[in-house]
């Protein structure tokens, strides 16, 4: 935590200096009225002069004014502070996301690398802005408040010697005791909505068994076992809360009492202990409140800790010092023996891969989930970097190239297709920013998608939310594949994009496919036999590695594993 | 967050009062003392602001005595902390006047002597304000009465704590069994309303619902109810107390309220705004990081790295706006606040002081002044911010009713007819059927299926496939026609009585968060450890369950990690084993399952429907082909019904189906 702070904070190092100058003057100004409280009760209340008074009282008008005016600007470097240090740690996470490769992706997960992006930052954020706030004001007020105390009258601040290590442990017993308390009310809150997660996602198949009875007793357990705690933790707060607030009034009669004696005894003025019980408030009032807020910096610490860990991890992937310069790819894929295995794993999932496919071809991937297809072909885009061997493009080695050169001349459909909130236009021309509308209803046409965008009343103006929600998992999957048209790179990689579409337009697509990519390098992972059986070449994998190379004709013959998917998906005749 | 404290004013004392830090369920955690309401959350806004909130106020009627027993505690609470000060300032009176005493009262001199004295002296005023008082002669400090005092008042405010503690442990009881009895209602809930519901919603909006809304009226119920009730009894206590020591400053004090509630307003109103579009711009932001680092593949593939990084940019700088004037501008309400707090302070101490200086007032009453207006401006500010929560309880608990409002499934009928032995013969006479008014998806539909005939229902994906299903057990009602099973009308019996003669396995395998053998045991209650063990191994996954370190005890974790698509499937094919009814309904694997797994389950699923009347949702052309009957959907409806060499014959939709899948694709249609 320190570190993000130090290094994010660093550049409004003069801010935050004069932002602690301003809670400073407030802190003093704070402290300071009482004392001209006393003042005005000793020389002018005791003695009966009101010209006393009234120049004391202007004296404290000044001061509340100067205090307020502080406080405002405090908050506005506070604020701008803070909410700048959320701005820029969130675009240096960012920043740093988009240089990750898959590994470093896998490392964190997508999920977390959004959390830690959003939330976490914002975590951080509220409690920087609350520290230059309360955190700093708390403890500069508790201090100041003993000196004033002592300042006032050094005997009577015994109390304190005996009060504050009291409360301090008071305090430190309810926490210990209140926390484990928080985490399991935590983990039943979980635990509730899981259930009701199930719930609603089993909804049929709970009734279908008939097991409503069931179902409602697993709820009414987590909801029984949630209120118990629930009911726990708030029970120590509505004992604590008065407990505090009665120790400190018990403290007051204290110092009435033996303030009163010192008074009695001429050895304090009266006016001063008006003012030492506000000390005493005071006092005992900060530490009470930065307690309660310095619980909350445990959480945003572990917040700073995923951020930072986000912000250390070293990206596998980067551009070479000195790229190999391309111009125009003809498209050529070579896998030159490659082995790739996720980092610290003792297996490679892919080994011995060796193949190449050239413009015209249709090369094609099959083999039983686990067997390494979508992996082999996530390498080309360079989303992981081989372990062994090498992935070349018209020759080059792909990690002697430049990223940008190499991404331009694929175009890539994903297994689930993603679209970006935006247009059905935005989306398609999301490779090529320059496309003509003309381009973009030619890449539907082929994809099959032409019928459903021309039925939408925007037609290619028509909404996509985030993620293409608002389209059907075919339609996406058809959208992604025009993208991908649009582009007109020179490889296609389809990784296993046609498992959302029905036959019917599987097959239509793949012909209409086959005129539009004539010229380019198609790879098609695929789970359909169906879908591939024409290509050019279909290579088997199983367990990493190429178990037949060949036309389906050709595997039919000689290669076991080949069949034994076939035979899965297609009975005996039609194989044949 | 805003929710900052009164630091820059500490006020004095309050106890029982705000309930604070009261577990904030959804985000765990502190809350600051006060409950620390912030601005920050936007107020969702309720549709009925008035109906709802009355009906949320209904929720605690039965509770009326506890609620009235809370107040009287909070009464006794607030009443003895208000009365705190004034009892101190008895004190102080006593205490000066023995002070003075010693100071004038040389022995053998009397009052009148000592004032005479002074005015000769030119002190005028302090004579004037000795003559108010009874110095006694030979006077010293009379630490009788004070230590007396003191000792009530130390009683008088360990009793205001006792109340105060007692108070906010009602509350918590009184609350927390509010929120359990919600959500039990809700649970309940869930259980009647008929599956048009589900299909309709969202399901991440109705959990939302049953947690995130509830866990905000738990909390305004814990924490605000108590804020508004100790709040609005401490602001009365206070200015009744200072009425009753003094009018004027009384009356100075009473200005403050309308100033300060002003001055919140104002900056609230401001703020609100500009919090609005923090959130507006939050959720901008946080979508397009969403958007980007989920497809992050496609941004990079497709050259737009630098585009994301600009909209980026742009958005981060936007929030960076609107946040820092959020946090700016409501940040100033404390200042603003402590600056009225203040002035009132500044006014007491110069107004007080000369009238105790005249004598008009005692130092005593000052002292204790000075402590009411300390205490003032806390509640004040406590009420300002509780509108705001209101509001975002109000839209919860507005959702949370309307969900309870749903019509549930029409009640099974009252005199309902049994299956005596269900052989599983199936008959559909004149079924019609359509989820929207307009689209009317099943019409007429006759079916006869003998006991154990197969029946595949076959289509493009999205077809709705699962419509049928839904009518046989009676997710769905039917609009017209009869359904009947054995020859009893399914409308005749009771909805558990039907599906219990069905079986069921669907595509994606429903397991809970449970062992192994609990989700298998789900098929049938009570069934024991060999009839379980015998299911498993129908359902060839009992090997598998052996090979983990746990065995039948794995407990399958919130997303099953454990354990793969098509083991998932097994362990669901064993639940209908175990189930063991007569009739079946099958949803057939697509993809994402690895060859072996895949042998497995066609085997299962093949002796699974061994004499038993089966539906299964088709892929697989052989189970197609092998079928008695074929029912071949289309955008919902029902198109074409018979065996595969009959529809074949037809050359219809199924015939184009079936050929788009072997004959010649590419050739053929280029």
């Amino acid at each position: 935590m320190i570190r993000l702070l130090r290094k994010y904070l660093e550049p409004y190092t003069s801010q935050l200096v004069f932002v602690m100058v301003m809670l400073l003057v407030q802190a003093m100004a704070n402290l300071y009225l009482p004392a001209v409280n006393a003042e005005i009760i000793n020389n002018g209340v005791a003695k009966g002069d009101t010209g006393y008074i009234t120049r004391a009282g202007a004296m404290m008008l000044v001061v509340t004014v100067l205090m307020g005016v502080a406080a405002a600007v405090g908050v506005y470097w506070g604020s701008k502070a803070s909410m700048a240090f959320g701005r820029d740690v969130r675009a240096a996470i960012f920043r740093k996301v988009e240089t990750f490769s898959q590994t470093e992706v896998n490392l964190f997960g997508t999920p977390s690398l959004i959390t830690r992006n959003t939330n976490d930052v914002q975590q951080v954020q509220q409690v920087i802005m609350m520290a230059l706030n309360m955190m700093i004001l708390a403890p500069i007020m508790a201090i100041g408040g003993i000196i004033m105390a002592l300042r006032t009258d050094v005997p009577l601040s015994g109390i304190l010697v005996i009060v504050l290590p009291f409360m301090a442990g008071f305090i430190g017993l309810v926490v210990a005791k209140a926390m484990p308390l928080f985490r399991a009310v935590q983990i039943k809150v979980d635990r509730i909505n899981q259930v009701t997660r199930e719930t609603l996602s089993g909804v049929r198949v709970i009734r279908a068994f008939v097991r409503n009875e069931f179902e409602q007793r697993r709820f009414e357990q987590a909801n029984a076992d949630l209120t118990d705690t629930s009911i726990k933790v708030n029970r120590i707060f509505a004992f604590m809360i008065p407990s505090l607030f009665g120790i400190l009034n018990l403290t007051t009669v204290a110092v009435m009492w033996f303030g009163g004696l010192r008074i009695a005894s001429g050895a304090m003025p009266i006016g001063n202990l008006t003012a030492y019980l506000t000390y005493i408030a005071m006092i005992l009032m900060s530490v009470m409140m930065a307690t309660v807020m310095f619980a909350m910096v445990p959480r945003a610490a572990a917040s700073a800790d995923r951020i930072q860990a986000v912000l250390d991890a070293a990206p596998t992937v980067c551009d070479p010092a000195e790229p190999i310069a391309v111009r125009g790819t003809a498209g050529h894929v070579e896998f030159r023996d490659v082995e790739f295995r996720y980092p610290g794993a003792e297996d490679p999932v892919l080994h011995h891969i060796s193949f190449s496919a050239g413009p015209g071809e249709i090369t094609a991937l099959v083999g039983s989930t686990g067997s390494g297809k979508s992996t082999l072909v996530n390498l080309i885009p360079r989303f992981y970097d081989v372990s062994g061997g090498a992935v070349l493009i018209d020759g080059n080695d792909i990690r002697q190239m430049r990223q940008e050169d190499v991404w331009g001349s694929i175009g890539f459909i994903p297994q689930r297709a993603f679209l970006f909130s935006g247009t059905v236009a935005s989306n398609l021309r999301y490779g090529k920013d320059d496309a003509t509308d003309d381009d973009l209803w030619r890449a539907l046409e082929t994809a099959q998608a032409k019928t459903f965008v021309a039925e939408m009343p925007e037609k290619l103006e028509a909404p996509i939310t985030q993620g293409g929600t608002n389209v059907s998992g075919g339609q996406r999957q058809r959208l992604a594949i025009a993208r991908a048209l649009v582009k007109r790179p020179e490889i296609y990689v389809f990784d296993d994009s046609f498992s959302a579409l029905d036959f019917k337009t599987d097959s239509m697509l793949r012909a209409a496919l086959k005129k539009e990519t004539h010229n380019a390098t198609v790879l098609i992972v695929a789970q359909r036999v169906s879908t591939i059986m024409h290509a050019d070449r279909i290579i088997v994998m199983d367990r990493g590695t190429i178990a037949g190379t060949g036309t389906h004709e050709e595997l039919m013959e000689s290669s076991e594993t080949y069949r034994e998917i076939v035979y899965s998906q297609l009975s005996q005749e039609e194989v044949a | 967050m805003s929710g900052r404290d009164d630091s820059a004013t500490p006020s004095g004392t309050r106890p029982g009062e705000g309930g604070g830090g009261g577990g904030r369920q959804g985000g765990g955690g502190f809350r600051g003392p006060g409950g620390g309401h912030g601005l920050t959350a936007p107020a969702a806004k309720s549709k009925d602001f008035k109906g709802s909130g009355k009906r949320l106020l209904g929720l605690l009627r039965p509770h009326r005595f506890t609620i009235a027993f809370i107040i009287v505690l909070a009464i006794f609470s607030v009443g003895f902390s208000v009365a705190g000060p004034k009892i101190l300032g008895n004190a102080t009176n006593v205490l000066f006047q023995g002070v003075l005493s010693h100071q004038y009262m040389k022995p053998g001199v009397t009052q009148a002597q000592v004032e005479t004295q002074l005015r000769a002296g030119g002190q005028n005023q302090l004579a004037q304000m000795l003559s108010t008082m009874k110095l006694t002669p030979n006077g010293s400090v009379d630490f009788g009465v004070i230590g007396q005092l003191l000792l009530f008042l130390a009683a008088v405010y360990l009793l205001s704590a006792l109340f105060g503690w007692l108070q906010q442990y009602l509350t918590v009881g009184m609350s927390q069994g509010i929120v359990y009895r919600l959500r039990e209602q809700m649970d309940a809930k869930l259980t009647r309303l008929p599956l048009r519901y589900f299909d309709g919603h969202p399901r991440g909006d109705i959990l939302s619902r049953v947690t995130n809304d509830i866990d905000n009226i738990a909390n305004t119920l814990q924490q605000s109810l108590t804020q508004i009730i100790t709040s609005l009894l401490t602001v009365v206590g206070v200015l009744a107390m200072m009425f009753s020591i003094n009018w004027l400053l009384a009356t100075i004090s009473l200005l403050t309220v309308p100033l300060s509630i002003a001055v919140t307003i104002l900056i609230a109103k401001r703020s609100q705004k500009q919090f609005a579009l923090q959130w507006e711009r939050t959720g901008k932001l946080n979508g397009h990081i969403e958007e980007t680092h989920t497809g992050r593949n496609i941004v990079k593939v497709f050259g737009h790295e630098r585009q994301a990084a600009e909209t980026f940019d742009a958005e981060n700088n936007g929030l960076f706006d609107a946040a820092f004037s959020a946090q700016f501008i409501s940040g100033m309400i404390q200042p603003a606040l402590s600056i009225v707090g203040n002035l009132n302070y500044v006014a007491i101490a110069v107004i007080g002081g000369i009238r105790v200086a005249s004598g008009t007032l005692t130092l005593g009453d000052i002292q204790a002044f000075i402590q009411y207006s300390r205490q003032f401006s806390w509640p004040i500010m406590q009420l300002a911010s509780i509108a705001n929560v209101m509001q975002s309880a109000v839209a919860s608990a507005e959702r949370i009713f309307e969900l309870l409002d749903e019509t549930e499934e029409e009640p099974d009928t009252t005199t309902p007819q049994l299956v005596e032995r269900c052989t599983g013969s199936i008959r559909l006479e004149n079924v019609s059927f359509r989820y929207e008014p307009e689209t009317p998806l099943i019409a007429d539909l006759d079916l006869d299926v003998k006991p154990g005939q197969t029946i595949a229902i076959v289509g493009p994906t999205g077809a709705g496939k699962t419509t049928l299903v839904n009518l046989l057990l009676r997710f769905y009602e039917i609009d017209h026609g009869r359904i009947l099973i054995d020859g009893v009308d399914t409308h005749d019996m009771t909805r558990d009585a039907l599906r219990s003669l069905f079986g069921m396995v669907l595509q994606d395998a429903w397991l809970f968060g449970g062992t192994i053998r609990d989700n298998i045991a789900y098929g049938r209650e009570g069934a024991t450890e060999a009839e379980i063990v015998a299911a498993a191994e129908a359902a060839h996954v009992d090997h598998f369950v052996r090979t983990l370190a746990d065995g039948y005890d794995t407990v399958l974790d919130d997303d099953a990690t454990n354990v793969s698509a098509g083991e998932k499937q097994l362990l669901t094919i064993a639940r209908a084993f175990l189930a063991d009814p007569q009739i079946l309904i099958l949803d057939e694997a697509t993809s994402s399952v690895d060859t072996r797994t895949e042998v497995l389950i066609q085997k299962a699923m093949a002796k699974l429907m061994e004499n038993r009347t089966s539906f299964v949702i088709a892929h697989r052309l052989s189970t197609i082909r092998d079928a008695d009957t074929i029912l071949v959907m289309n955008h919902g409806r029902i198109i074409e019904q018979g065996t595969h060499e009959e529809l074949l014959a037809a050359e219809g939709f199924y015939f184009d189906l079936y050929n788009s899948q072997f004959v010649e694709a590419f050739d053929e249609a280029s």
